[in-house]
């Protein structure tokens, strides 16, 4: 059996218990070691994964009886995981030195769930893809309810798990009736299979719909969103860290496989059968819904609140709204024009999820033993406190909102091209309409920074690494904003590997 | 024509790059951090000297141009910058008007001060690129980014509402943009991938039955959101006033200055060229809305009390004139658009630079609480009577050549267009020559005006610059005007070439 596709996936298998059993040995106040161990075993994965592209020439190779594919939308996406996963460790260590959860269980459970990202992100089979989901979601309810002793970290974890296990039903029970449609669980078959046997366009819509709702759900997209501001507001911030970054790339890599894999049968080429197209014009449709309700929704909502996980969680929602706007303005008329529309999502959920890890990275530098700095007032006057923090956060905030020169204008733009060029101007209209709502509240987080006289006068204190890593965070913003060109290259390639 | 050196990205980052050292210096140097901006600010205006000086004003063709340097491969975009007599102006006005920035916040800044220098160097360098950009997204890059640092200038040394002016500003200002980079997004398209404004003028955009089909209207009506806000046109000119009054002065001066020419700029860059045939049907609209600002702002001004907020209608007003003058679709009227661009940008600055030495010294903009103060600053009321004259119209000064040009301009196509647009010399007298009276003559109001000292060497010196400007060019506007003719006239022959 070819083992080189796998290559991270089995480094993280093994090391991941290793870092668990390595932990016992180590005394408390030791336990940086376990902390360097787990960064070490991400900077592992990197490196194991540029093996494998290196060795399968960064072609698509498929593995484990075909229910495991290696190629470049997955090395991209890994990657830019461990990224998310590594920055949330180096963010949130003294915070949870300070709240008692700096633990061998949490770096092993974040490691797991990195592991069921890659296998998500890597799945060829809807079996692999639904083990991958649920060994990422059951480690981050794990973590989510790390903190015992919280009341809302229960409540957030248990409200996450309840709501999680409906949307993997609902997931699961899509996949079934693609099954009974098609008579194939490999993703790649799917689209064979609607191609030669013409099976029942009722119960394949049935099931899309179904599949639909359970991705939805992991993305975060209304009307599926209800669990997002409860549990980003009550998991601890290093563990939102996480379900706001690293397990976006995850849900969107799912969506692709089972949606553009699945159904469209993208590696195909042109040859895309008519009944996969209709399905297309379906499923983007039930998008065009997702993808403006979670706009409206996610931007007016976030005006209304005063704690800035909240705020932040309903900015993820209108967010994975753009991004849906990407993955819906694929199939146009008669004309595929694919690659240009899932390279723009691609492209967003990158930087989505970069933005998002330098937000929540700020709250993380603002807190310390015994404070949570998580409401908005907890910003004001920044500017005089660390002007270099606040010019960080200024960047990430105008990221946020699109503005150049930063490279959240760029994933706008790249995502209401296709819209445009699929002739939806009315949708493009409505997009920028609601992200101009949305520009109201990351500016007034601008204006408690640089406008408002500070209310919490103690002196920020933090690490080097975490300043530096911080400030490479938001600096990328402007930097990827002056320099967008390699990551949309990426972007496309990756498509195009598909 | 070939030039020896970048002058035109030299005038774009060097600006840019004093900003960040300035920025980098931090507020415990704050004289190093003004020498430093200074100087930035002063060659910032030097490099952009050799624009003037080498500028053939017998072409149309976009002059300095530097080789095209892919940017964004991917969509085609392209670091791309030139001027023309359209533009070549603006580069040269913006980077004067910054130098006296830098030079009138010497003493009046305390707060801050790197930051607050800083941010004007760096929009220097921003609208310089907008002016300068040949490249649709370099354009929509630059003219975004100018808010980030206006927002900022406004909101951190404004006055006691500067929150609500700078959000206001901010939003109002982005909702047109957006608008307008939906409008590039098409042209880009249309256009077969290219983002150049060049290409796009070529580009033939079709018309449909009725306005809502009609592609050519709906963009100009999606470019219009985007550069009336800017001008700003009535009625969406609210946030103006707001964001004037609000601003420390050199927020007034440069977006009284600079910031507004973009909306104007906008019309006869893009709107013009690309879509002439909804400029044509839209004209009729278009002249309305700048005779209200004309006729109806300039009598709002009369009823201010607050000096900064007069100043604000008035360039409204003025700035109608503009808008007037470009859909006039005559030379002499755009040209007179362009005349009252440049002219407006030295009288507003020198006006809001009057009203910011005297809130320097007594920190209120009220009219009432003026009175006689010829009798303890006559340097200074000497300057700022020049500027109250450039600012009603005055032959010999800036302010009528612009005027008279559209004027007549529009007499050509109408008598009554022209009679209402006259007005303006009526009411612009009016208003301002009042505010005048009441500050500056009469016996002395009060104590405080009393005890008030005449204009510093500093003060006299940006004042002086611009009183120079202003009457040089009301005594001889032919060097300004040459400099526009061929790119006028190939802007108009296209435009009535084109469908």
């Amino acid at each position: 059996m070819n083992l080189i596709p796998a290559y991270p996936e089995l480094w993280l298998l093994v090391m991941a218990p290793v870092v668990l059993i390595a932990d016992l040995f180590v005394r408390d106040q030791r336990r940086d070691a376990t902390y360097a161990l787990a960064l070490v075993v991400l900077a592992g994965c990197a490196f194991w994964t540029l093996v494998t592209g290196h060795l399968t020439g960064m072609q698509r190779t498929e593995t484990f009886n075909r229910m495991f594919v290696a190629d470049t939308i997955g090395h991209v996406l890994k990657m830019f995981c461990y990224v998310a996963v590594g920055a949330s460790l180096v963010y949130s260590r003294a915070y949870l030195v300070e709240r008692g959860l700096y633990r061998g269980e949490y770096f092993a459970l974040a490691l797991f769930s990195t592991l069921g990202m890659m296998v998500m992100i890597s799945a060829n089979h809807f079996v692999a893809l639904y083990l991958g989901l649920e060994l990422m979601s059951l480690s981050l309810y794990a973590l989510v309810a790390l903190n015992r002793d919280s009341a809302a970290s229960t409540e957030a974890a248990m409200k996450y798990f309840v709501l999680g296990a409906l949307a993997s039903g609902l997931l699961l029970y899509g996949m079934s009736m693609i099954y009974g449609a098609t008579g194939t669980l490999y993703i790649g078959d799917v689209a064979r299979a609607i191609g030669a046997n013409q099976p029942d366009r009722i119960i394949l819509l049935f099931g899309l719909v179904f599949a639909v709702s359970g991705m939805a759900f992991k993305l975060g997209v209304v009307p599926f969103h209800m669990w997002i501001p409860d549990v980003y507001q009550g998991a601890p911030v290093s563990v939102t860290l996480i379900i706001g970054s690293a397990s976006k790339l995850a849900a969107f890599a799912m969506v692709v496989r089972m949606l553009v894999n699945g159904t469209l049968g993208f590696d195909a080429g042109d040859h895309i059968s008519d009944l996969s197209r209709t399905l297309a014009f379906n499923w983007q449709y039930m998008l065009v819904i997702l993808a403006v309700l979670s706009m409206a929704i996610g931007n007016l909502a976030a005006i209304a609140q005063s704690n800035i996980k909240r705020m932040l969680a309903y900015s993820t929602i209108s967010h994975m709204g753009f991004v849906l706007l990407g993955l819906l303005s694929g199939v146009v008329g008669n004309v595929l024009s694919a690659a240009n529309a899932y390279s723009a999502a691609l492209f967003y959920v990158i930087v989505y999820a970069l933005m998002s890890l330098g937000a929540f990275g700020m709250i993380l530098l603002l807190s310390r033993a015994g404070f949570e700095a998580e409401r908005l007032d907890d910003f004001k006057g920044l500017n005089s406190r660390s002007p270099w923090f606040a010019f960080v956060m200024m960047l990430l905030m105008f990221s946020l909102a699109g503005i150049p020169p930063t490279v959240g204008f760029y994933a706008k733009v790249v995502v209401l091209q296709p819209v445009l060029e699929a002739g939806q101007v009315w949708l493009a209209v409505v997009a920028v309409l609601f992200s101009l709502i949305g520009a109201f509240y990351y500016i007034r987080i601008v204006k408690l920074m640089y406008f408002d006289e500070p209310q919490d006068t103690h002196r920020i204190e933090t690490r080097a690494d975490m300043r530096v890593l911080l400030s490479l965070n938001g600096v990328a913003m402007l930097a990827l904003g002056i320099l967008p060109q390699s990551l949309m290259q990426l972007c496309l390639l990756s498509i195009q590997g598909l | 024509m070939t030039s020896s050196a970048p002058w035109l990205s030299l005038a774009i980052w060097i600006p840019i790059v004093a900003g960040c050292i300035v920025l980098a210096t931090g507020d415990r140097h704050s004289r190093e951090s003004r020498w430093i901006a200074l100087a930035g600010a002063a060659i910032g205006f030097l490099v952009t000297l050799p624009l003037v000086a080498g500028f053939d004003p017998n072409t149309s063709a976009m002059q300095f141009v530097e080789p095209a340097r892919t940017w964004i491969a991917r969509f085609n975009v392209k670091y791309h910058v030139g001027v023309d007599g359209i533009s070549v102006l603006f580069v040269l006005l913006n980077s004067f008007i910054t130098v006296l920035v830098v030079a009138a916040a010497w003493e009046s800044v305390q707060n801050k001060v790197a930051q607050y220098l800083a941010a004007f160097l760096i929009m220097s360098g921003l609208l310089n690129g907008t002016f300068a950009a040949l490249d649709g997204v370099l354009f929509y890059v630059f003219f975004e980014a100018t808010l980030i640092p206006m927002y900022l200038v406004i909101g951190v040394w404004g006055g006691p509402n500067r929150v609500y002016a700078a959000v206001k500003f901010f939003l109002y200002t982005l909702l047109g943009s957006l608008l307008m980079l939906l409008a590039f997004l098409y042209l880009y398209m249309k256009s077969g991938g290219s983002f150049s404004i060049q290409d796009w003028h070529n580009v033939p955009i079709g018309r449909g039955e009725h306005f809502w089909n009609d592609p050519q209207i709906l963009l100009f009506l999606a470019l219009f959101a985007a550069f009336s806000v800017k001008v700003p046109m009535w009625p969406v000119h609210t946030w103006l006033p707001d964001a004037h009054v609000e601003a420390p002065t050199g927020g007034s001066v440069v977006l009284a200055a600079i910031l507004l020419k973009l909306g104007g700029y906008g019309f006869i860059r893009f709107s013009l060229p690309i879509l002439p045939g909804a400029s044509h049907d839209l004209a009729g609209f278009m002249i309305a809305l700048s005779l209200v600002a004309i006729v109806y702002i300039g009598l709002v001004a009369l009823v201010q009390t607050d000096m900064k907020k007069l100043i604000a209608y008035s360039s409204i007003s003025h700035m109608g004139f503009v808008t007037l003058g470009t859909f006039l679709f005559n030379p002499l009227a755009l040209e007179g658009a362009l005349v009252q661009m440049i002219s407006h940008g030295f009288v507003s600055a020198a006006l809001f630079l009057c009203v910011g030495v005297l809130y320097d010294r007594m920190h209120s903009r009220n009219i009432a609480d003026y009175g006689g103060v010829v009798n303890v600053m006559p340097r200074f009321a000497a300057l700022m009577m020049l500027f109250a004259m450039a600012n009603c119209g005055l032959p010999a000064t800036s302010g009528f050549v612009g005027e008279f040009m559209v004027i007549m301009g529009s007499m050509k196509i109408n008598f009554w267009l022209a009679f209402l647009a006259a007005t303006t010399l009526v009411f612009g007298a009016a208003y301002t020559l009042w505010m005048y009276k009441r500050v500056v003559f009469g016996a002395i109001g009060n104590d405080h005006v009393g005890a008030l000292r005449d204009a510093g060497m500093r003060e006299l010196v940006v004042l002086g610059a611009l009183a120079a400007a202003v009457l040089w060019m009301g005594v001889h506007p032919a060097p300004f005007t040459d400099i526009m003719h061929a790119s006028v006239d190939n802007l108009l022959k296209h435009v009535a070439a084109k469908p």
